[in-house]
């Protein structure tokens, strides 16, 4: 135990400050000012892995870590969408996700947000359509914003996430 | 000595060392798949090719510092092959993928799907036939699970959407209060087309879609990619690309083992361990990032070489990172050594004894953590492998705890090995030209990924094309083989077993 505090101690805070929102990630206007202040950063994600090779697993991962340390910043990632506000959905849409993803996206209570991340979330990437793919996640279900990279890195995929509740007219949002 | 017969009568194979290449006929498939049994052969993949009139059965199967690929044309009028799931448990899924993509069937085998859900007809093959069927409407799978009954007896449906940020995947849990009776895997959710994508693209740029079969072995698969083209080609690539490959493929070892221990810290109730692990991790992705100007290497080895360079200052920097990274990484392996909830929680958890592993297939790092001590880095290395001498790490408990230890020595082996790959890299280019090779040849890239055993086998076609290409991750082998481990475990342990196998579904769905 004792070492365990030392470790602690000797590492202390390595929580970086949180990227600004980033505008040019926005697919469309889903929320109202009003509800933006309401939810401010307070906000819980559900991710889905709609067909995704692993890599942007890895890099939504990294988000937890102390350096970004998401829950900090007020957003946390839960394990259902009916408590979700936001889905984070990742990979070209596989068919055999299709189905899992729209009951996803069901589940969620308004204004159920959505973030596509990567290439493939965005395009299809590598993989793009074909009988087993349905391409990016916007042929699936509205996506409001979508973060592209192979894998983007913690700092895109957050101010992407910021993009989707802050809004520009919501600067005063920000804490 | 039969083996040594089929040993005789086989030609090279290019790509991988150590590897050789056998046609045989349907009388003597059985055959030889049973001598291999005998000999403690250990199957590595099961795939279907075409050749000139006929369709083709292929198996690779590894020895203890030999391989080799079996070859069976399928001239049946029904499209059948004998099957081997007899011999090599491992190859039942193999045979039922190989049908839903090929149309080939294995007699004798289970006749249930495994990669087709209801997203295409059964009528369709995705590698034979040129028109994909219309979309069909998003309809629900129906799976024959097996069903486990008796007093008291009831199913837990997990998935295909996890609660954690993991990827999709059902579960199937036959349980009587805490305690599962019985697990049955449902998986192929991300099958999305990857070995019909492969024939679609030049086959000097397919690299990058093999690099994406599971993100987190991407060096793993595209080195295995690159050996395979390369040695069809028959080109040598510069030494320098020989030794940064190697060194980046144990940057990968070291990310995911951060990423793992942290994360079965974590599974275990012991949060410190992850914030530990993950501020390490971040550490090491942030110095491969200014060092070789990514954090994952998705893009990093091209064919011919590496698609970049590492400077003496990116060097210097990296190797600074990695004594910090080992010296931290032994302090926390002391913690989690002495922390009795830890201990409590992975000894004795999801036990995989060596016997069961032997007969299994059980492969990698979960393998070396149950007796199976293999290690293609070792056992038939590849440079600059053959330069090393790197040291295979195992135990015989087969549990939570040995595949944690095996992680904590691995790591530190990957370190030591770091220290040396950059130390001694050698000057010059670090990539060459490659020309397209001739049609009608096969390659086999076999690298030792940080899961296990990844492989590639690269058949061309006419004017730089694929004719196919096989990618196969060493999670086939051991998904069915957690099914075992979890036996007589309680539900609330199966997050923290699954995770200390932390198997690709990526990989494995294709």
């Amino acid at each position: 135990m004792l070492k365990t505090l030392r470790q602690i101690g000797s590492i202390g805070i390595v929580t970086e400050p949180a990227p600004a929102p980033d505008e040019g990630l926005r697919e469309r206007e889903a929320l109202r000012a009003e509800l933006r202040a309401v939810l401010g950063r307070a906000l819980c994600i559900r991710h889905v892995d709609a067909g995704s090779c692993n890599g942007c697993e890895l890099e939504i991962h990294a988000l937890n870590n102390p350096l970004y340390n998401l829950e900090g910043l007020g957003i946390r990632f839960v394990a259902s969408p009916r408590h979700a506000d936001l889905l984070l959905v990742t990979g070209p849409v596989s068919r055999h996700m299709e189905a899992a993803l729209i009951r996803t996206y069901e589940a969620t209570p308004a204004p159920k947000l959505v973030v596509a991340i990567g290439d493939c979330g965005c395009s299809g990437g590598v993989f793009g359509e074909s009988y087993a793919s349905c391409g990016r996640v916007a042929n699936v279900i509205p996506v409001d914003v979508a973060v592209p990279g192979c894998p983007p890195n913690p700092t895109r995929i957050l101010a992407g996430i910021l993009a989707a509740v802050t809004g520009s007219r919501a600067a005063g949002g920000r804490r | 000595m039969p083996l040594r017969r089929w040993f005789a009568r086989a030609q090279p194979q290019p790509g991988a060392p150590g590897l050789r290449s056998l046609a045989v006929t349907a009388e003597e498939w059985r055959s030889v798949m049973e001598d291999l049994r005998a000999a403690g052969g250990r199957l590595l993949t099961l795939w279907a090719s075409s050749e000139a009139e006929c369709a083709a059965v292929r198996a690779a199967a590894l020895l203890d510092t030999a391989g080799l690929i079996v070859s069976l044309p399928v001239t049946t009028a029904d499209a059948s092959y004998p099957a081997v799931d007899d011999l090599f448990p491992a190859a039942s899924r193999m045979q039922r993928a190989l049908r839903d993509l090929s149309g080939l069937r294995a007699s004798d085998a289970d006749g249930r799907p495994w990669l087709r859900h209801s997203a295409w007809p059964e009528a369709f093959r995705p590698l034979i036939d040129e028109a994909a069927p219309a979309g069909n409407a998003a309809l629900l799978d129906r799976y024959d699970f097996v069903r486990v009954e008796g007093d008291g007896v009831h199913e837990i449906a997990v998935g295909p959407v996890h609660a954690g940020t993991i990827e999709p995947g059902h579960f199937r849990f036959s349980v009587v209060g805490e305690k599962v009776l019985r697990l049955e895997e449902r998986l192929g959710y991300v099958h999305k087309g990857i070995e019909r994508r492969f024939a679609q693209l030049p086959i000097l740029e397919a690299h990058r879609l093999a690099a994406r079969v599971s993100g987190d072995s991407a060096v793993a698969f595209s080195w295995a990619y690159a050996q395979a083209l390369e040695g069809l080609a028959a080109v040598e690539i510069p030494p320098r690309a020989v030794w940064l490959r190697a060194s980046c493929l144990e940057l990968e070892r070291l990310a995911n083992h951060l990423g793992d221990l942290g994360a079965l810290g974590n599974d275990a109730g012991f949060a410190f361990g992850l914030t530990q692990f993950s501020r390490l991790k971040e550490l090491l992705l942030r110095a491969v990032q200014g060092a070789l100007g990514a954090r994952y290497l998705m893009d990093a080895v091209v064919p011919g070489g590496m698609g970049c360079d590492l400077d003496a200052r990116g060097a210097g920097e990296l190797r600074a990172l990695l004594r910090e990274v080992s010296r931290e990484t032994a302090k926390l392996r002391s913690i989690y050594d002495e922390h009795e909830g830890l201990r409590d929680r992975f000894a004795g958890a999801g036990a995989v004894s060596p016997e069961l592993a032997a007969q299994l297939g059980l492969t990698g790092l979960a393998g070396r953590a149950s007796g199976q001590a293999f290690d293609l880095r070792i056992d038939l290395p590849c440079a600059p492998y053959t330069e090393l001498a790197p040291v295979k790490c195992g135990r015989r408990e087969g549990d939570v705890a040995a595949r944690v230890a095996v992680r904590f020595d691995e790591l530190q082996e990957s370190c030591r090995l770091l220290e040396e790959l950059l130390h001694r890299l050698p000057p010059g280019a670090h990539r060459t030209q490659l020309r397209e090779p001739p049609a009608g040849l096969m390659g086999l890239g076999l690298i030792e990924g940080w899961r296990g055993p990844v492989c590639i086998a690269l058949e061309t076609g006419t004017a730089g094309t694929i004719h196919r290409c096989h990618p196969h991750d060493p999670s086939w082998q051991n998904w069915p083989v957690l099914e075992h481990a979890v036996i007589g475990n309680i539900v609330p342990d199966f997050p923290l077993i699954n995770k200390s196998f932390n198997l690709s579904y990526s990989g494995h769905d294709l």
